[in-house]
């Protein structure tokens, strides 16, 4: 499988990159980690009907695109360089892909253009009190209630769970893993916004108390939800890709500038050979995501998850230590709030911990392996 | 200029040489010769050497016509690398009429091997320091002094040889360029026995050697001009070596050696660790294959980015991260080194068990990140040349060459 570009993507990047460097400078950014919500409406607006990347993944019927991980992906690294704030993982990616992979065509025909046309927000919600992002992990169990379903118990970490419209929430029901609707004004649902570490993306703990729910796929959703999970770890390993290349942008560009005992101090050894590691870290990041991005696209499950795997192993940590060595070379400046290295720091470390351990992924490849 | 044949019109051109002379039926420098002649050898060569001036990008396609209608298939890298990927870039760039008459087409044949002379046991990574002189004597250059690491000395008709022919400018601007016929009178080759007990390269002394002044490669004074060149298609070459397949190469049999396991000679938590260790090593060297094939990529596609760079220091490194993980799966085994360390020249490894093979890799591997440019120094250019950070201060750039401190 050969990582190639096309013009089109090499367009598709720069119109995204025009856009967010418009729509989400570094004020922005400050601005919208501050607020509640965490995104701004207007931006998602535009985001819809300028770019029309909302429903970049969702089948053109629904009135998306119907392009693949590797667009998507694209868009995520161009995200991921500027710290875009915004529900964009969990609705145009989580959301879309779960939908897509296992919703009935009524959910689908009802929701998918909502998601496309920017008029509903959606999210994913799996982890449970703890964490824990595999399907195996998964304890919340569904109560028939009539003609309906009813949930109880705590989603935590849920991506922009306080600000969707629509979250779609794993859960047992009878002797299969099922995905059900709520709606975010459904009855007995509590949505607190938790302090996160990283304020640039924003999560939120939903305690549900016998509220109302709908099943929105028919059959079990295991094997889709792992599918979803695998893209949604390609897609942030994309966007650590950007965040990592740009870490290694402001270094680079810092260590050319600032001058200490009479020159620059990327003319020494130690900064210099920082800046070297990063960059091979980086492109190997680069690789890393896209390749998952085009497995995905392609016919081999097993070599998509694979890919996804490494991913996970490889983007997080690679973004997390090119952004710990960004604050290292900035020095003191490094350590200020005011410093855009600190943002990143905190993109990077929850990344790492996000859908699960780096460790988790590692061992499940492992056995794979047959190690 | 390039002329325009298209992927159709180039397997034709195969499909008549193969009329011509057909690998399975005639010898290597028959063969080679006749793909030469039709211009086949580096489709991006001038016609009349070897060529016929078309994009190199094509060279693809006749390696594959030529491997889908016979068995033999020729290497470049096994039958003469440094001839074909720095002596004949070299010689087709800055080399006379005469040297490309002569020479090109036994370079490709594999009928003329040739082996490189730049570094000196006081010039390595500072290969510009060396200190090799030749001196203008009538119409021949008289040459004195040592080179190092050199591959194939002792089976090479001719050598690339970089000496110093003038020590009193700044040490870039002194040197020269020379063609050396490796039978001349007064060059002497050694066998350079390395930490694995073989001799893979040589120490090579030149005594009073009389070079032609007609083969001189360049101008007087040009010679790292000219060197450069050379250097670039090194990296070039060794940048296009073959890709592992996925999962193969060393990883491949780190695994497998684990999974043949003594197991008795792992506790259930060490086996944990050792998991997490080979997956990460997995997950690299994957990585560096995908990486590897990006950079072959772009480099066919005229972009060479990055990532060719980034792939050499990274393989270095991994490589020898993988040989050691395979000596900690060996455990006490390790201790034994059945590869042996007779003092000879290198047999291949190929029907080795892999244990075996695994323990002269670690030995070998140390090398990796030495070789072709230390790690250290390709940071220093992923830094400089590709990141463009400033560079080192220099306290010999300016000052003749003569003045540079040098061991004795």
């Amino acid at each position: 499988m050969d990582i190639s570009f096309t013009r089109e993507h090499e367009e598709l990047r720069q119109t995204v990159r025009r856009f967010l460097e418009k729509e989400s400078t570094e004020a922005v950014v400050r601005k919208l980690m501050e607020t509640e919500s965490g995104y701004d409406a207007s931006t998602w607006e535009r985001m819809a009907s300028e770019l029309s990347i909302l429903g970049l993944i969702i089948p053109e019927r629904y009135g998306g695109a119907g392009l693949g991980a590797v667009e998507i992906a694209i868009v995520f690294e161009e995200m991921g360089r500027v710290l875009y704030c915004g529900p964009f993982l969990a609705t145009a990616a989580l959301a879309a892909i779960i939908l897509r992979e296992a919703a009935t065509e009524g959910e689908k025909s009802q929701l998918l253009p909502e998601i496309a046309s920017g008029k509903t927000l959606a999210t994913l919600a799996v982890a449970e009190e703890v964490g824990g992002w595999s399907p195996d992990a998964i304890a919340m169990r569904a109560q028939r209630d009539g003609t309906g379903w009813r949930l109880d118990g705590v989603k935590n970490y849920v991506p922009d769970g306080h600000v969707a419209d629509v979250i779609l929430v794993a859960a047992k029901a009878d002797e299969r893993l099922a995905m059900f609707r709520v709606e975010s004004k459904a009855r007995g649902l509590e949505r607190v916004s938790l302090p996160t570490l990283d304020l640039t993306r924003k999560l939120a703990r939903l305690t549900f108390r016998a509220t109302p729910a709908s099943l929105i796929a028919d059959k079990d959703i295991r094997d889709p939800l792992s599918r979803a999970l695998n893209f949604g770890v390609a897609m942030l390993a994309a966007e650590q890709v950007g965040g990592a290349q740009r870490c290694l942008e402001m270094s680079t560009a810092y260590a050319k500038t600032r001058l200490q005992f009479g020159r620059p101090i990327g003319s020494f050894q130690a900064i210099k050979h920082k800046c070297a590691d990063m960059l091979v870290e980086v492109e190997f990041a680069r690789s890393a995501a896209y390749n998952a991005a085009f497995a995905l696209d392609g016919e081999d499950e097993a070599e998509a998850r694979e890919a996804a795997q490494i991913a996970k192993s490889y983007c997080s940590d690679a973004f997390y230590k090119a952004a710990a060595e960004t604050i290292q070379i900035h020095g003191g400046m490094g350590f200020t709030w005011e410093h855009p290295a600190h943002l990143y720091f905190k993109r990077a470390r929850a990344g790492v911990v996000m859908f699960g351990a780096s460790s988790e992924y590692r061992r499940n490849l492992a056995a794979s392996l047959g190690l | 200029m390039a002329q325009e044949i298209t992927a159709a019109q180039m397997r034709a051109r195969v499909r008549n040489l193969l009329e011509e002379a057909h690998p399975d039926r005639v010898d290597q420098f028959t063969f080679r010769g006749k793909q030469y002649d039709h211009g086949l050898a580096w489709v991006h060569f001038p016609e009349g050497y070897g060529g016929l001036g078309v994009s190199p990008g094509l060279q693809a396609v006749v390696a594959d016509e030529l491997a889908k209608h016979a068995r033999t298939v020729y290497d470049d890298m096994l039958i003469n690398p440094i001839g074909i990927g720095m002596g004949a870039p070299t010689v087709l760039t800055h080399g006379t009429e005469w040297m490309k008459k002569h020479l090109l087409r036994r370079i490709f044949t594999g009928e003329d091997i040739w082996c490189q002379l730049f570094s000196e046991p006081g010039a390595g990574s500072d290969v510009a320091g060396l200190a090799t002189r030749a001196t203008r004597e009538g119409d021949h250059w008289v040459v004195n002094g040592q080179k190092v690491w050199t591959s194939f000395a002792h089976i090479a008709k001719w050598g690339l040889l970089l000496a110093r022919t003038n020590p009193d400018v700044p040490k870039h601007a002194g040197l020269s360029y020379f063609l050396l016929d490796m039978q001349s009178p007064g060059v002497e080759i050694r066998p350079l026995y390395q930490i694995t007990g073989e001799a893979e390269f040589n120490e090579v002394f030149l005594s009073d050697v009389k070079i032609p002044a007609d083969h001189l490669i360049g101008r007087e004074g040009e010679g790292w001009q000219v060197a450069i060149t050379t250097l670039m298609n090194e990296r070039a070459a060794i940048g296009g070596a073959a890709i592992p397949r996925k999962g193969g190469g060393s990883i491949g049999v780190l695994i497998s050696l684990w999974k043949s396991r003594e197991k008795s000679s792992f506790s259930l938590e060490s086996e944990v660790l050792m998991r997490e260790r080979i997956a990460k090593l997995y997950i690299e060297s994957e990585l560096l294959r995908i990486t590897s094939q990006r950079a072959r990529a772009a480099r066919r596609a005229g972009n060479p980015g990055p990532e060719g760079s980034v792939a050499k220091l990274a393989q270095a490194e991994l490589n020898k991260r993988i040989w050691e993980c395979a000596m900690d799966v060996l455990g006490a085994n390790s201790l034994v080194y059945e590869p042996g360390y007779a003092r000879r020249r290198p047999t291949s490894r190929a029907n080795e068990p892999r244990a075996v093979l695994a323990k002269y890799q670690f030995l070998r591997a140390r090398a990796n990140s030495i070789e072709g440019g230390t790690s250290e120094v390709m940071k220093n250019i992923l830094g400089e040349r590709v990141l463009g950070l400033p560079g080192e201060p220099r306290s010999d750039k300016d000052i003749p060459w003569k003045h540079i401190p040098r061991n004795g």
